[in-house]
């Protein structure tokens, strides 16, 4: 595992370059192109299980899912910021990827720290130092645990569709 | 105790009496609506979209505005399989390449009415607020599962209340409002928030209030807005609305988790300079700083308004040798407005380019592509690195005086120097 370390304000043109935003949607596409402006050794080096760890405002621009879907796909285990955008942080509902929130751990963080993140726990262990997060609304929780919001929503028009027979 | 607008509008939709920020509804907007994205939302569900159809022919909006006319071979096959889509399911609300910028068609054609709520998968969404919606951004996959199901959820936000006080002076314009405003609160100053404008804002037109609210995304806003009055009345009739609508108001004793305020009279022409839209100074502290490409138009700036402010500057005189000068109306509409007002053969006469109504290359993705270590000084609402294509490229963003003041120097200049 290792820590992708990011400041604050990293936005979707960082994340995923506008230019191919109509012509890259499938992970594959994406993937060579994920955070080719804010550091291009990521797409190369990522491997399973890494983790991002950013300042304020992570994903903050457009309403462009690619990063996510990207982000996901090379198997990040979760972005942990002090915080993040809106669009971005509903992006990651639907895909499935876990967002974290806890400024204080960003914070404690230094070059070399051994992080664990217990997403069950809501726990993040920054070196000696232990934070908690807190859990996720119900109404979000069923999302990610249905493997996304497309399966959510096939889900829920098959019962639709029972309740009409 | 009171609630806000968007306590108010979440309430109606989701039938429900009372609501408190934090609290997660479902919710049936109005319409959803989707741009050139639409082929890659539709892409993700063919399957269910051939079992189960669209939820509602009149629930989408769709507008063909990011790269139009197309730039390549797989952006025109995306607008086919786009028409293609439209006519298979009888959508209602289609606008194919030309008509215009997404956010400026929906508020035209009278699909963003006062009280409504709305959703769309691009960012700038949160601009209806500006006729008294309220709306907001979402992504792809969620719009793919609104265009199945007709519903998602959403969080009731904290609310913020903006006072404006006091009057602008000359030579200063709604885009340096709110430019100033994100300056002063940050890129993610109101993550999440409802924003209301309040106070003297019967000085805003609605195409002012269009600007303040399109840039709302970019302090974090959830969704930002303009109470009815008089002025959003006469605008509505302007364009034809005949259908009726129920205005939304906060209510007086209802709580905000912050206040702000602001007095209109000490603001002065700013950018924001690059490369995040908070780092915002007076044109003063960046008047040396020379460009080569300025760009008056997009969802934030490519109104009527807009142009004549830019016209009356440049009217004679022809923009620095420099300088090329790229001129983007945000409708067909108001292409035509201004080319009967002798606005656009100005501008041309100025030496600008007029580029068809759509985003054109406030994205990147073609027309007016910036090269390595150009400059550009644009009235749109981003000036994120790579944004227009480079990413050794530099934006400048301001408002269509500064940006045609800009133009005939070929440097950053405040536009009561030319006024
Ligand atoms: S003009 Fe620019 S900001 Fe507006 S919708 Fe188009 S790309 Fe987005």
């Amino acid at each position: 595992m290792r820590v992708w370390r990011y400041g604050d304000n990293v936005n979707t043109d960082m994340l995923f370059p506008g230019k191919y935003t109509y012509t890259c949607s499938t992970p594959e596409e994406i993937i060579p192109h994920l955070l080719e402006d804010l550091d291009p050794s990521f797409s190369k080096n990522v491997k399973k299980g890494d983790i991002i760890l950013a300042g304020k405002n992570f994903g903050c621009g457009s309403s462009r899912e690619q990063p996510v879907v990207g982000l996901k796909a090379v198997g990040v285990k979760a972005v942990i910021a002090e915080s993040f955008a809106r669009i971005f942080y509903r992006a990651a509902i639907n895909q499935g990827l876990v967002l974290i929130e806890c400024p204080q751990a960003v914070k404690a963080y230094r070059e070399g720290s051994e992080i664990k993140v217990d997403i069950d726990a809501g726990e993040i262990v920054v070196g000696d130092k232990t934070f908690t997060f807190p859990r996720l609304p119900r109404e979000i929780t069923a999302i990610r645990d249905a493997g996304g919001l497309l399966a959510y929503t096939r889900k829920k028009l098959e019962a639709r569709e029972k309740l009409k027979e | 105790m009171g609630m806000t607008f968007a306590e108010k509008i979440l309430a109606k939709y989701s039938n429900t009496k009372e609501l408190s920020p934090g609290e997660i509804v479902t919710v049936h907007p109005d319409h959803l609506l989707t741009h050139d994205n639409t082929a890659a939302i539709i892409r993700k569900i063919e399957p269910e979209l051939k079992k189960y159809g669209v939820y509602s022919k009149s629930l989408s909006v769709i507008v063909l505005d990011h790269v139009v006319p197309a730039a390549s071979e797989k952006t025109a096959l995306n607008h086919k399989l786009v028409r293609e889509f439209v006519k298979e399911y009888g959508i209602v609300n289609f606008f194919d390449v030309g008509v215009g910028v997404c956010h400026q068609v929906v508020v035209e054609m009278g699909l963003a009415l006062p009280g409504k709520l709305l959703l769309g998968s691009d960012s700038h969404t949160c601009s209806y607020g500006a006729v008294g919606a309220f709306s907001s951004g979402i992504d792809r996959t969620e719009a793919a599962s609104l265009l199945l199901t007709g519903e998602t959820w959403l969080k009731v936000p904290d609310s913020v209340k903006m006072m404006l006080n006091g009057k602008l002076s000359k030579g200063v314009f709604a885009k340096d409002v709110v430019l100033h405003i994100i300056g002063d609160v940050s890129a993610s100053g109101v993550n999440y928030c409802s924003v209301e404008y309040h106070g003297d804002v019967e000085q805003f037109s609605v195409d002012d209030r269009f600007t303040i609210c399109n840039m709302g995304v970019e302090m974090g806003a959830k969704n930002s807005v303009f109470f009815v009055d008089n002025i959003t009345k006469k605008y509505l009739v302007s364009i034809g609305v005949s259908s009726s609508y129920d205005a939304v108001y906060s209510d007086e004793d209802a709580f905000y988790s912050r206040e702000l305020e602001y007095n209109l009279s000490d603001i002065v022409p700013v950018v924001a300079c690059p490369h995040t839209v908070d780092n915002v100074k007076p044109v003063s502290e960046v008047a040396d700083v020379d460009i080569q490409q300025c760009l008056i138009g997009t969802c934030t700036n490519g109104r009527l308004s807009d142009f004549k402010v830019a016209a009356e500057i440049l009217k004679g005189k022809k923009v620095h040798p420099d300088v090329r000068l790229l001129i983007l109306p945000a409708s067909r509409r108001i292409y035509e407005d201004a080319l009967k007002k002798g606005v656009i053969e100005t501008l041309i006469k100025a030496g600008g380019i007029v580029l068809p109504p759509g985003c054109g290359p406030c994205l990147g993705a073609h027309q007016g592509v910036l090269a390595p270590g150009e400059r550009c000084l644009s009235t749109a609402n981003r000036n994120f690195k790579g944004r227009m294509g480079c990413k050794e490229a530099e934006i400048y963003l301001a408002s269509p005086a500064t940006v045609a003041a800009s133009a005939l120097t070929g440097r950053i200049t405040d536009p009561r120097e030319v006024m």
